[in-house]
């Protein structure tokens, strides 16, 4: 890899999406152009990255085309329309490869969109491609992908967390300028904590799930992967709200939470009380992220922030309540990829049965850690386990959302650390599986009360020089307090570092800069 | 393999039936339980699906309001308590007609429970108790090619309708029926038969078993005569007539008595019944280990219906059964004896509509309970699967009110309705049934008669009118029969004065 930058601030490829879009609405841009430069940084930086596993050139320049269409036609265009977006491979998308990034859906192209894909495209964002990930959403690393891991943009040598790898990096990359990521245990957030960018867990029933391949239906969210705060709000806007096709779906009336984010921004928290979680931080965390981590804290009291330390003594058991409920969920779900009627089909030799097909794939279809949780997961849920264990988490599950009701009585939102460390080395956590569960010990609190949580970046750790997030926590519905509080701390922040996080990243390639036409910003 | 069988009243002699009856129902909801899929029977294969009823990755369900609804009615109608909140549950096992490779169903919140539905066998009444009425999907429809069984072990290849998946189905589980003894398999019979009247009243379901539409599961054990132990019971799956649940029942109590009785135990598994024989055959053994490892679907959110909702649907439900039929018997004007040979039949239903047709109750209940009954024993298949419709008994019934047919010539016309040769118009034209009532070719055969029989002839001259008989029954025979009796009597009498 050549260290020959793009020239940062000149490009199209640096802007944010609000920038882009203010662009568009301006006519000094394109959405053909701003496209093609997304397609010839991907081009030029995927094969060292791997943030992709289908890259959709031609779909993705004809949306772009027809959003320029309906520009120059006059016709309304959303707040993000001709803005292009990379999407995780676990969400349906029509006439595009989902693999989930397992070998035992190679090939298999849905007839359907997914209700966010959907509303991407009613809204006019080109489909760049769809991203990599730990197979079926399992993993803090995107080393489970069947498909080779996604490398770290801050150093290549090092994960890009997980499962939403490709996303984060995709857009930490400058490959997207937005992605979509989905969030169990912390697959939007942690990576956003490891890659510098911005990741947003919804309320549960905030953002549709329908076309969503799901790990663990009860945990599950689709969410934004951005490199702003403001992006991430604006993003919301477009994919969130009721849809009757997902059950657990809330019919609520959001407000704008790009609005929220503008307000944010503005950077006075006067009268907002934060919650420091006591259970996350301190020991097990990395010096240079509970530094990092505090200074940001500090950064809140300066903006007129009230902050409080609350208690949430029920945290400690999160992960292991997680690690049977989330189990149980997926070796239900999975158990359809039978061979049957999609994906990869194994014929045994001799004369086999309907279920020697279905051993024979699965078992050559689905990877190590999946068959570690769908034999998790099938032994929780067996009769005689089930009340002491699925039934045992779900009552902690009870627990936590209880710790969450007190502290927000204290507080308005709530703040971590997003995770213990910052990015490890490929290959380090492979072969022990808790120490890579230990990962999400920060996010999955909020996967099991259904809160809502953003994670952003807060600084390099001095020890290792790469990204830490920094986590916000609201009640349910509320996720417009994230928004402001993170435009806030993202404003104060930017202000010290003299501007984006992502600016400090290495360069990647010898991609040709395209330049913003006319020269404006 | 034949089994050994102990005849059927040694075996009552010597123990106790238990049993219990599981039916499916499907609902005849316009939409799949979880999808806007139509649930029309006959489709093409495969053509009404859509990704959430063929589990496609990704795809969610919606619950069928109306499904929910239907669930409701028909627990309020088995007078059974309905769940304030209750959700559905996986039910998870390999099959390939299974799309998602678990069922969403019901565990131990079903949607009502605790009811009881009383039938009637022989003129007296059992209360059958109703242990839990539930809320589930349909499979799709396996069909395996080749291989001698038409099971999937030894099929060439096998294929799948997911039409059927996804459709709406209650089931509902009886609490062990005991104390029955002999009339155990009546009781059965009743109950299926009584539930079917009862969910055709609310209008829910086809309930046609020949379809599948109901299909019925029997549970039965036996144990030594006065024990109050329950014995080791077997599944009858798929018991698909009245006809088939009485005798599914008669059998598995013959076969395991002669087991018990030969100091052997009784497997717990799942039989399948043989129409054509009568009889059962091993299926898969089950034990209670069969591991479905429930747990509430995180998809879809509780079912929580209102107190009013349920009131409301109360209040609407259709007069009982059991009131039904005292007011039908009332309307109709049955002796208390017809009444119970028209339910002993499954009449009831058939008659309603017969009448409604248009034809006097008395004529309905002959044509239904004497004439079709046996027709339908001969033939081995249900009244309501004979080939006939209640309006076309009515109007079968009007040709003989009109004078056309007589009933001899009646059951000539069944004949030709039932063999398929149309509606009774066309079958009184195409065979030339109808009955002669020009007075002429009567007039002309009346002659005859009177001239072969001078003596009958002059006995009637001299006042014994009861003489007639003979000579109209010359005549019914010099027309074929194809006269109408009491005209023929007329004329005689006339020319005879
Ligand atoms: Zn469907």
């Amino acid at each position: 890899m050549t260290e020959q930058g793009k020239e940062r601030g000149t490009s199209l490829l640096d802007k944010s999406a609000a920038e882009l879009a203010d662009l568009l609405a301006a006519g000094e841009t394109t959405s053909v152009a701003i496209t093609q430069a997304c397609l010839d940084r991907i081009a030029a930086v995927d094969t060292d990255i791997h943030a992709f596993l289908h890259v959709d050139a031609e779909g993705a320049l004809a949306q772009a085309a027809a959003s320029d269409a309906r520009r120059s036609a006059g016709e309304p265009a959303s707040p993000l329309d001709g803005v292009p977006i990379a999407v995780k491979d676990v969400l349906a998308t029509e006439g595009l490869p989902t693999t989930c990034g397992s070998k035992i859906l190679e090939g298999w192209i849905p007839p359907y969109d997914a209700t966010v894909v959907e509303r991407l495209k009613d809204a006019g964002l080109p489909i760049l491609g769809k991203t990599n990930m730990d197979e079926f959403a399992m993993g803090s690393s995107t080393e489970h992908s069947a498909y080779g891991p996604t490398h770290n943009p801050w150093d290549l040598d090092r994960i890009p967390g997980g499962s939403g790898g490709g996303s984060a990096a995709a857009v930490a990359a400058f490959e997207a300028p937005l992605a979509i990521g989905t969030d169990t245990g912390g697959s939007i957030r942690q990576p956003g904590a490891v890659t510098g960018t911005v990741g947003l867990k919804p309320t549960y029933g905030g953002i549709s799930r329908y076309g969503l391949v799901a790990m663990a239906n009860s945990l599950d969210q689709v969410g934004p992967v951005t490199r702003t705060v403001l992006d991430s709000a604006l993003l919301h806007d477009v994919i969130g709200g009721h849809d009757p096709r997902d059950s657990t779906s809330i019919d609520h009336p959001w407000a704008s939470f790009a609005e929220a984010a503008r307000t944010g921004a503005a950077g006075d928290l006067s009268g907002v009380r934060v919650g420091v979680i006591t259970e996350l931080g301190g020991e097990g965390y990395q010096a240079g992220v509970q530094q990092r981590f505090d200074e940001s804290v500090a950064l809140l009291v300066k903006a007129g922030a009230e902050v409080v330390e609350v208690s949430c003594p029920n945290f400690v058991h999160a992960l292991a309540a997680y690690y049977l409920i989330m189990p149980s969920e997926a070796s239900s779900n999975l158990a359809r990829f039978d061979a049957m009627r999609y994906g990869l089909r194994v014929l045994p030799d001799g004369d086999p049965s309907a279920e020697d097909v279905m051993r024979a794939s699965r078992d050559a279809g689905f990877g190590d850690e999946v068959k570690r949780r769908i034999i998790l997961g099938t032994y929780a849920l067996s009769s005689g386990y089930y009340d002491a264990y699925y039934g045992q988490a779900q009552k902690i599950r009870t627990l936590i959302s209880r710790d969450f009701e007190a502290a927000f009585e204290k507080a308005d939102v709530l703040v971590s650390p997003t995770a213990p460390t910052t990015a490890f080395k490929l290959g380090e956590k492979l072969d022990d599986p808790v120490s890579m569960y230990l990962n999400d010990i920060a996010t999955i609190p909020a996967n099991l009360a259904g809160v809502p949580g953003l994670s952003l970046p807060a600084g390099l750790a001095p020890e290792d020089g790469l990204p830490v997030g920094f986590q916000i926590l609201a009640p349910a519905l509320a996720d417009d307090r994230l928004y402001r509080v993170g435009a806030a701390l993202e404003a104060l922040l930017e202000a010290e570092w003299g501007g984006p996080l992502l600016d400090q990243a290495p360069s990647l390639s010898d991609v040709e800069p395209v330049e913003t036409p006319g020269g404006a910003a | 393999m034949t089994e050994t069988l102990m005849p059927y009243d040694d075996a009552i002699a010597a123990f106790d039936p238990a049993m219990g009856l599981e039916v499916h129902v499907e609902l005849s909801t316009n939409t799949k339980m979880f999808c806007g899929c139509s649930v029309e029977f006959g489709a093409e294969p495969n053509t009404q699906t859509c990704p959430t009823c063929l589990g496609l990755p990704g795809s969610l369900p919606v619950i069928n309001g109306k499904a929910v609804e239907s669930a409701i009615r028909i627990g309020l109608a088995l007078n059974c308590e309905i769940a304030e909140w209750c959700r559905m549950a996986r039910k998870n096992y390999f099959y390939p007609d299974m799309p998602k490779n678990f069922q969403t169903s019901q565990y131990d919140e079903p949607i009502a429970f605790d009811g009881y539905l009383d039938v009637e066998v022989d003129g007296e009444t059992y209360r059958v108790e109703i242990e839990r009425a539930h809320m589930e999907e349909d499979t799709g429809k396996s069909l395996h090619v080749g291989g001698a069984t038409g099971r999937i072990q030894g099929a060439d290849y096998s294929l799948v309708d997911y039409n059927r998946a996804g459709i709406p189905l209650i089931e509902i589980v009886t609490r062990p029926i005991l104390g029955a003894g002999e009339k155990a398999p009546a009781v059965a019979r009743a109950y299926v038969a009584t539930l079917r009247d009862l969910l055709l009243g609310l209008d829910v379901s086809d309930v046609r078993m020949e379809q599948g539409s109901m299909r019925c599961d029997v549970n039965l054990s036996l144990a030594p005569k006065g024990s109050d132990e329950l014995g080791t019971r077997t599944e009858t799956k798929n018991v698909n007539s009245l006809r088939s649940v009485e005798r599914a029942a008669r059998f598995e109590v013959s076969r395991q008595a002669a087991l018990l009785q030969a100091g052997e135990s009784i497997l717990q598994e799942t039989r399948h019944f043989h129409e054509d024989t009568g009889s059962t055959t091993s299926g898969r053994e089950k034990s209670d280990a069969d591991d479905y490892r429930y747990f509430p679907e995180p998809d879809l959110v509780p079912v929580a219906p209102s107190r009013e909702w349920v009131a409301e649907l109360k209040a609407a439900l259709p007069v009982p059964l059991r009131e039904q039929r005292a007011q039908l018997q009332a309307d109709w004007g049955f002796t208390d004896l017809e009444m119970r040979d028209v339910v002993a039949a499954e009449a009831v239903g058939l008659i309603a509509e017969t009448v409604a047709a248009g034809a006097p109750p008395q004529a309905a209940r002959k044509w239904w309970v004497a004439e079709l009954t046996r027709r339908a024993n001969e033939d081995g298949v249900e009244l309501t699967e004979l080939p006939i419709t209640p309006a076309q008994v009515a109007a079968i019934q009007a040709l003989v009110d009109a004078g056309t047919l007589n009933d001899k010539l009646a059951r000539q016309v069944f004949d030709g309705v039932l063999a398929g040769e149309g509606e009774p118009d066309a079958v009184v034209a195409a065979r030339g049934l109808a009955v002669v009532s020009d007075d002429g070719a009567l007039g002309e055969a009346i002659d005859r008669a009177i001239e072969a029989n001078p003596d009958v002839a002059e006995k009637i001259r001299d006042g014994k009118h009861a003489a007639a008989g003979a000579l109209i029954g010359a005549v019914m025979k010099d027309m074929k029969g194809q006269a109408d009796a009491g005209r023929v009597r007329e004329l005689i009498l006339e020319k005879l004065a």
